[in-house]
């Protein structure tokens, strides 16, 4: 009779331990299977993010490491610093001349490569060509080819009867060289990005438009654009972020990699660089990073209110 | 809205990757082990780092091992000096992963010897006298331990265009150049106003090279030896500053140093004469392998000069430090950096080197067979100033480097706003 009893109360206890389990289950695995993502992003995003901060809250040599709370001094600091304005100068000056007619090709030769053309996957694979070379290779040639005096570009200027250009010496020109290796890297990724995207957009759309007799252009405008606005958006946050933190190519643009001896194309990125590896000012160097933070978080921001407006008519009007 | 918390999330990633690569890694574990007195008995494995080219070939690094054949050397060589800093300085920060022998520069040496304290103690009756004085003085710390043994070192002589020389009237025999050129630095551009005035050439390669010269020649040109800056305020740099940028409007053929355009108009012709220190014979050879003019010179304005060399320390936190200190005895004897001059033009800071047959015999074809090891024994002998260089001194070079390239390269400024401008970085390195 006791035995019979507890092991009646085991049964109702196991399948009450069960209905535990399966609620939980319920509950907690959703949250369990898309954890790895989270824990990675804390370990090797988050912390570093929030150990930057409290860096720059301190002295902090390379070597010797920790040293004084020092507050907000080290932002103040550099914020009175003319190079830390002149770096977000460049850097913005070269995320307008690399991102703005990057976006704007690639969508031109996406268009073209989503028309029936002949050895399609020959094209396609063409465009992509430039990324797989390395950033490095990529910056080496165009430094050369950029040089002032012995340099392809300014022979062949000369040659047409045109004045030479100072490539490493005058601001913008030396932001257009940088922006142009970027743009050979990266235009035939973003194409084919939208070009991915176009194919999935319906052609029944575009059927129904010929009927209506809407030009070539007029379909790119009102179906094309407003049918790839989430990849827009995307390929624009992607390349603000990118283009805000250039580094490679920069650096890799003259012999010494610090930006030019006016600093003519120091970008911030570069700037923390410098004050990190060179002048071994660990604290500086992140209140710069974190200043850069912040300048990237309001930039994408905008950037997404932005291009929400510019592609969101056709889509709104169907919703 | 969903797009917009995507944002927010890929905004956030991007800018903490990039901190992560910002902060790097901390480590506080300290690797240091015992001390190992009978290291000649056990199984051990020495790694030893260099960079560039040090001439340490297979055979030589075999006749350490044939003596102790204990030994293990592993060689690992970073691609450049700078590499080599940046690793050497986060692993010295870290407390571990440094070689049990690491080659410095001495770009970046007065930057480590503040933490003279995290390397090994050198001094020993072996190596007593072995170098060139100002060679040794530089390596020892304020409480006179020594904590590198010298290398090599960059003795400065003048490399010429015989043909450029000839086409303007001056004479071509490096011996009658040296006679020519001997004298001091207003000397040598009073020559060059000679040269530009028979030549479409210029006569220096850049005015950063040529004050790199002169400012090698003065005692404390930066800081004073408690390492107070005087950068600002030496009359002496600001002199030099303005004269040689004086004598670059006509004399400088505007190529800054290491540019693609300074390699080409080395080949090109675009100047006639250039200060070199002796692993700069095979950056010209290699620069213009085509040109059959090149020579050098037995002379240098001023006096002598040097310009580069390196050292080899023992950090503190190896596991085998007497071992290293062997390894780094063996690789700075005399015997040994001749054998590593004759394989890469790194010339002997070893006094005992200098008057031995293997040097006084070399000679290089490329500069129509100079008499190279004699000529830089004679330049070597003739430095007389061992610049004072303290943690600030290549921050401050640096910063007078971009100063000159501003006015010499790229215009952007003339003398006067670029100094101002040098003033303002120097007070930013607080």
């Amino acid at each position: 009779m006791t035995t019979q009893s507890v092991a009646d109360e085991r049964a109702v206890r196991l399948v009450a331990f069960r209905h535990t389990i399966n609620r939980w289950d319920v509950k907690v695995s959703p949250y369990l299977y898309i954890s790895p993502f989270f824990i990675l992003f804390a370990i090797c995003g988050l912390f570093p993010l929030l150990y930057t901060g409290y860096v720059s809250l301190h002295e902090w040599s390379l070597i010797g490491g920790e040293g004084d709370f020092v507050g907000l001094e080290n932002f103040q600091f550099v914020l009175g610093q003319p190079k830390f304005w002149d770096a977000l100068r460049n850097t913005f000056s070269i995320f307008l001349f690399s991102s703005l007619p990057q976006v704007l090709i690639a969508l031109v030769i996406a268009a073209v490569l989503d028309t029936n053309i002949r050895a399609k996957t020959f094209w396609r694979m063409g465009v992509l060509l430039p990324y797989i070379v390395t950033p490095v290779a990529i910056a080496i040639i165009f430094g050369v080819m950029f040089s002032d005096k012995y340099g392809v570009i300014n022979t062949l200027l000369t040659n047409i009867g045109l004045p030479a250009i100072g490539w490493h010496s005058d601001v913008i020109p030396s932001h257009i060289a940088i922006a142009t290796m970027v743009n050979f890297r990266w235009t035939g990724y973003q194409a084919l990005i939208f070009l991915a995207a176009m194919q999935a957009v319906p052609r029944d759309y575009y059927e129904a438009a010929m009927i209506d007799g809407a030009s070539r252009v007029r379909r790119f405008f009102s179906i094309t654009i407003p049918q790839l606005r989430p990849t827009i958006i995307f390929v624009v946050v992607t390349s603000t972020i990118g283009g805000l933190q250039i580094f490679d190519e920069p650096r890799l643009y003259d012999q010494f990699g610090t930006g030019g001896a006016d600093g003519q194309w120091r970008t911030l990125t570069m700037y923390i660089y410098n004050l990190g590896w060179i002048e071994s000012n660990f604290g500086r160097a992140s209140a710069v990073a974190w200043l850069l933070f912040i300048i990237i978080i309001i930039f994408a921001a905008l950037n997404l209110i932005i291009s929400q407006q510019i592609s969101s008519g056709g889509s709104r009007a169907k919703k | 809205m969903r797009n917009s918390r995507r944002t927010a999330a890929v905004a956030i990633a991007g800018a903490a990757v990039f901190a992560l690569v910002a902060t790097g890694c901390q480590s506080t574990d300290n690797g240091a082990g015992t001390p190992n007195n009978d290291w000649e008995n056990e199984e051990i494995t020495l790694t030893l780092a260099t960079f560039n080219n040090f001439g340490y070939t297979d055979e030589l690094l075999d006749g350490f091992t044939k003596l102790h054949p204990n030994v293990t050397i592993e060689h690992t060589i970073a691609a450049t000096s700078n590499d080599a800093r940046t690793n050497y300085f986060t692993k010295l920060g870290a407390g571990s992963g440094l070689a049990d022998v690491e080659a410095v520069e001495i770009d970046w040496f007065a930057e480590l010897m503040q933490y003279s304290d995290k390397l090994v103690d050198l001094t020993s009756d072996n190596v007593k006298d072995r170098w060139v004085s100002w060679k040794s003085e530089a390596a020892t710390d304020a409480d006179g331990r020594l904590i590198a043994y010298g290398t090599d070192i960059g003795p400065e002589a003048i490399c010429y265009r015989s043909d450029l020389f000839a086409a303007a009237g001056l004479p071509t025999d490096r011996e009658e150049v040296a006679a020519l050129l001997e004298g001091d630095w207003a000397h040598y551009f009073e020559v060059g106003q000679d040269f530009v005035a028979n030549s479409d050439a210029a006569w220096f390669d850049s005015a950063g090279a040529t004050y790199q010269g002169q400012i090698n020649q003065v005692k404390n040109a930066y800081e004073e030896n408690d390492g107070t800056v005087i950068a600002t305020t030496n009359a002496e740099v600001e002199d030099i500053y303005n004269s040689t940028l004086e004598a670059s409007k006509t004399l400088s053929a505007h190529l800054g140093q290491w540019s693609p355009d300074w390699n080409a108009g080395m080949a090109a012709g675009a100047f006639a004469t250039m200060l070199c220190p002796g692993w700069m014979l095979g950056v010209i050879s290699g620069n213009s392998p085509d040109v059959t003019t090149w020579d050098v010179a037995n002379v240098f304005p001023g006096g002598g000069g040097n310009w580069g060399g390196s050292y080899l320390t023992v950090p503190a936190q190896g596991a085998h430090p007497e071992a290293a200190t062997a390894l780094a005895d063996y690789l700075t004897s005399p015997e040994s950096q001749i054998a590593a001059f004759v394989e890469a033009g790194t010339f002997p800071s070893q006094v005992a080197a200098y008057g031995t047959p293997e040097l006084n015999d070399y000679t290089n074809e490329f500069f129509n067979n100079a008499p190279v090891g004699t000529i830089f024994t004679d330049r070597a002998n003739a430095v007389s100033v061992a610049p004072f260089k303290a943690a600030k001194y290549f921050p401050i070079n640096d910063a007078m480097m971009n100063a000159l390239s501003r006015v010499d390269v790229d215009g952007t400024d003339d003398a006067a706003s670029s100094w101002d401008k040098f003033v303002a970085d120097v007070e930013a390195l607080g």
